[in-house]
């Protein structure tokens, strides 16, 4: 390919050298560096060589936002020079993300929350106030943000040397009364072993703009906490105080056990992935283990990124150690020697968290050629992703962190077998992996008697809206969705639940007549429901569910990758007609708009590549059936 | 180039199509021994001379024992298979897909064979209100990721917009657009490796687009034309042929064709002419042809003006 560049399109000396960061220095002249007539000759240096590090694409155009605020022409150029990439395939690649941009843009981009749980602490007003004061030019509407424990949230997102994106949750109603970040220190663009400033201060401080996030670590039962029980205890910056706090008791254990062993106990253990496919991850494990084709990779998948869900949020940004160790012993167990952390671009906490544990773990030599001196090699890469739902989809995630759009893949071939640069890979979330530093210790029969027979273990659930106290709660499965509401103090004023959501935007809601149902795989499928991820969100009955289910029709459109037909029409076509509904103005009847929904939802359910439109009409369905939303 | 498939014939698979037992070379797809069947399976994004992309799903089918129904185009035969071509299901997702298609984007130029499915699958695709207006030159291009005005209860969207007319050799009419990818598969690792196009944009903003939307001859395009080659529904189309409809002058019926071999070099590509009124008016090459696959050059796609210098008669 002969790389034609955007004419006249010159990169900025900001523009090189934040893409130098990113990518490293140009080897060759191929690559604008210097020419050394030596040792060049009329050697090429272009090629696959140079094509293999297109996975380096997404660091780039970060690289060039986060430096300039949008990304120019030039620097695009220099990009697509660096990396061997046609500027229309990098521009394709830029224009799927919603935190990149291709046009000239304010350097503060102000995401105001406008999802389901902040629209129910004032979003909408919020949104307003913002836009009033900062100019719609410089605030959007977001997505979830993943902070519905301290709605309303906002998500400053900031250009220009050393800055740093931030979180302000709960967000003050006008941007006067904004809390002033401290001045940013420089970026971890490369992950150096450089401390990160603001990490490390009293747990207390940092979680002065709020309630916690975990409330039950505050409540003196922390004794029945597996998963949480660091979570505001330990320093999320000292590995020392993890190690004080028990960590890495596990991954000497695992070395011991051998590969085969912790995959035993993992089938034992019964542990099924907490994403949402709720795969059985021992077998996940031991097909990825018996693959013949080298390498394996591991991933872990931190877009957590479905409305209402941010456990994996808390657990990166509390205890990233526990992560790093986890992913180790999976990544041990299944022949792994490269890992990835794939954090939603709106995660910078937690993205810097994971980053200095990574640091710090292998300058302990918990990570690197040698880990702890068994001869095991494995190291941890985080790539962070830039606002799409949709690489929260494996094969989506895959495509990301290869450098193309994400967009699904069809499936089989399964990752198992052909993942990440087309190899065997064992991808999870965040709460599973942190779940096998249990199994190890305790072993995998009694990880499985936690737990009801079905579904096993500890599960992590997201507590959100009319509800006293929103946060991240623990429970062994089997408590039903009554107890767990009450465990987050029930609805404020005594009000009476109108609806909850279950399982997010891709979940289902359940009426008042529901709330005993076991909040297990099984106690939710009997019911039509689904677990998900675990997020579980409380409408009173003042909630205006008509607006909920109009925000989940957007939800879906904007998220759509647009790839297959019926997912990238069906979404459109169903927003379409949720507003009909609300606005009262059925094309023929409202029975013939819930056929035509049913038909939508059953293309979209049957012939879409990926989960995404497979589930996108799920609850908006169950709001009209179940709960009524649009009759009368 | 990813079409290279090889198909065992030393190995047959034997799978049930329809309750009928169906014997095909490992290798092939559930579309290829629905065709050795002559089981009519509608695709509009496969092409014989691309790797198969599935993103269209009207060729989708149910085969026992998947929770959802499955692209023919692309899924491999296994031993053991049970297929079903013509269920509830199936006929459900093709009529919606072609509805979807039909609601939001011009197929007035896409083949017969795209009719014969909307009658046959029962496809209205007005069902879903009155077409939005159409939207400006450019806006589409400039849609961002994620954000978009909440939809209107009044008007089925669309991708109705003005033509691209920016250079002499072909113009580029994305109302007509269904993105089935071939056109970028072609400009890509498929044929071409130009990369002058690709998919911007996300959800129903996604289209096809040069870097920053930039009009083609700022763009890496050569004019190959081997997107106008493999498009199924006339969005991309060699001006000539677009200057005569607009003139209401192309006429299919008055029109011949005359395979010939290219002049300009030593490969010796076929190329296909459909000449109207002594005029050549389109130029294309046989799609299972050993040495072209269907692509050509700008040379022999669109290098014939000479043949027509011919003094005033």
């Amino acid at each position: 390919m002969d790389l034609h560049l955007i004419p006249g399109a010159e990169p900025s000396a900001e523009e090189r050298a934040a893409v130098d960061a990113a990518v490293g220095p140009p080897a060759s002249a191929w690559e604008t560096g210097e020419r050394r007539p030596d040792a060049e000759g009329h050697v090429a240096f272009g090629g696959h060589a140079l094509r293999a590090r297109r996975h380096l694409l997404l660091p780039a155009l970060w690289a060039v936002q986060s430096r300039v605020g949008f990304i120019t022409p030039g620097a695009l150029n220099y990009v697509c020079r660096r990396l061997d990439v046609a500027p229309a395939d990098a521009y394709g690649v830029a224009t799927f993300y919603a935190m990149l941009s291709v046009k000239p843009q304010p350097t503060t981009i102000v995401h105001v929350c406008d999802d389901l749980a902040c629209r129910l602490a004032g979003a909408p007003a919020l949104l307003d106030a913002m836009r009033g004061e900062r100019g719609a030019e410089s605030v959007r509407s977001s997505p979830c943000l993943g902070l519905c424990e301290r709605a309303p949230a906002v998500l400053f997102q900031c250009a220009g040397e050393g800055a740093k994106d931030y979180v302000v949750a709960p967000a003050a109603r006008t941007a006067a009364d904004e809390p002033k970040p401290p001045p940013p220190p420089p970026p971890p663009i490369s992950s150096g072993t450089r401390p990160i400033e603001g990490v490390g201060t009293s747990i207390a401080a940092r979680l002065g703009q709020g309630s916690p996030s975990a409330p039950q670590t505050e409540d003196g039962r922390r004794e029945t906490l597996r998963l949480l029980a660091r979570v505001g205890r330990v320093d999320p910056e000292s590995l020392d105080d993890y190690r004080a706090h028990g960590g890495y008791r596990a991954l000497p254990k695992a070395i011991a056990m051998g590969p085969e062993a912790i995959v035993r106990e993992a089938i034992a253990s019964k542990l099924q992935g907490r994403g949402g496919a709720a795969f059985p991850a021992g077998r996940k494990w031991e097909a990825v283990a018996r693959q013949p084709a080298r390498p394996h990779y591991l991933v872990c998948n931190a877009d957590e990124s479905e409305p209402g869900t941010f456990k994996d949020r808390v657990l990166m940004e509390e205890d990233p150690f526990a992560l790093v160790e986890a992913m180790t012993i999976v990544a041990f167990a299944t022949g792994c020697e490269h890992g990835f952390v794939y954090v939603r671009g709106e995660y910078p906490l937690a993205e810097a968290r994971v980053r200095a544990a990574i640091a710090g773990a292998r300058k302990a030599g918990l990570l690197g050629p040698n880990v702890l001196g068994s001869g095991f090699a494995f190291d941890i890469e985080v790539r962070r992703g830039a606002g799409a739902y949709i690489c929260g989809e494996e094969t989506a995630l895959f495509n990301s962190i290869e450098g193309y759009r994400g967009e699904p893949r069809n499936k089989p071939p399964f990752p198992v077998e052909k993942g990440l640069f087309g190899k065997p890979t064992v991808i999870n979330n965040v709460e599973t992996l942190v779940n096998v530093l249990l199994v190890v210790e305790m072993g995998g029969d009694a990880f499985a008697a936690i737990g009801t027979g079905a579904s096993t273990g500890p599960k992590l659930f997201c507590v959100s809206g009319n509800v006293e106290r929103p946060g991240v709660y623990e429970v062994p499965f089997g408590p039903t969705l009554r107890e767990v509401i009450g465990l987050a103090g029930g609805v404020p004023g005594g009000r009476a639940v109108r609806a909850v959501l279950l399982g997010g935007a891709a979940g289902s809601f359940v009426g008042p007549g529901e709330l005993d149902v076991p909040l297990t795989f099984e106690g939710t499928r009997a019911i039509g429901a689904a677990l998900g991820s675990g997020v579980v969100m409380v409408f009173d009955d003042r909630a205006d569910l008509r607006d909920a289910v109009r925000r989940i029709a957007a939800f879906f459109r904007d998220e759509s990758c647009g790839q297959c037909v019926p997912c990238r029409v069906g979404t459109e076509r169903q927003e379409e007609l949720v507003a009909r509904l609300d606005a009262g103005r059925p094309l023929r009847s409202t029975a013939e708009e819930d056929a035509l929904l049913d038909e939508i939802a059953r293309a979209m359910r049957d012939a879409s590549i990926c989960g995404l439109g497979q589930t996108a009409s799920g609850a908006i369905q169950s709001a009209i059936r179940r709960l009524g939303v649009f009759s009368a | 180039m990813s079409t290279a498939r090889r198909l065992d014939a030393t190995r047959p698979v034997t799978l049930s199509i329809d309750g009928a037992s169906v014997t095909v070379p490992a290798g092939s797809t559930i579309l290829e021994a629905c065709r050795s069947r002559g089981i009519d399976t509608p695709t509009l994004c496969f092409l014989e001379n691309l790797a198969p992309v599935n993103v269209c799903r009207v060729c989708v089918v149910e085969l026992e024992g998947a929770r959802v129904l499955v692209p023919a185009c692309s899924r491999p035969v296994e031993a053991d298979m049970k297929i079903r071509t013509d269920s509830e299901r199936v006929r459900l997702s093709r009529r919606m897909v072609l509805e979807f298609l039909a609601s939001s984007v011009d197929l007035s130029l896409a083949s017969d064979d795209v009719r014969r499915w909307m009658e046959r699958y029962g496809a209205d695709p007005s069902r879903y209100g009155p077409p939005a207006p159409p939207r400006a030159a450019n806006e589409r291009d400039n849609a961002g990721p994620g954000h978009h005005h909440a939809a209107s209860a009044g008007a089925a969207a669309n991708v109705v917009q003005p033509v691209k007319v920016d250079n002499d050799l072909y113009v580029r009419d994305y109302a007509r657009c269904i993105l089935c990818y071939k056109c970028v598969q072609a400009c890509g690792v498929e044929a071409q490796n130009t990369f002058a196009i690709a998919i911007a944009g996300r959800g129903f903003d996604a289209r096809v687009s040069t870097e920053f939307a930039t009009p083609l001859p700022e763009s890496a395009c050569v004019y190959c034309g081997n997107c106008i080659g493999v498009c199924p529904t006339g969005a991309l189309m060699f001006k000539s042929e677009h200057d005569l409809r607009g003139a209401g002058k192309w006429d299919e019926s008055r029109q011949t064709v005359t395979d010939t071999i290219c002049p300009y070099c030593g490969v010796g590509c076929t190329l296909e002419l459909r000449v109207q009124d002594n005029a050549i008016v389109r130029v294309t090459s046989p799609l299972d042809h050993d040495v072209t696959s269907g692509h050509l050059c700008i040379k022999g796609r669109f290098g014939w003006q000479f043949v027509q210098n011919r003094p005033e008669e």
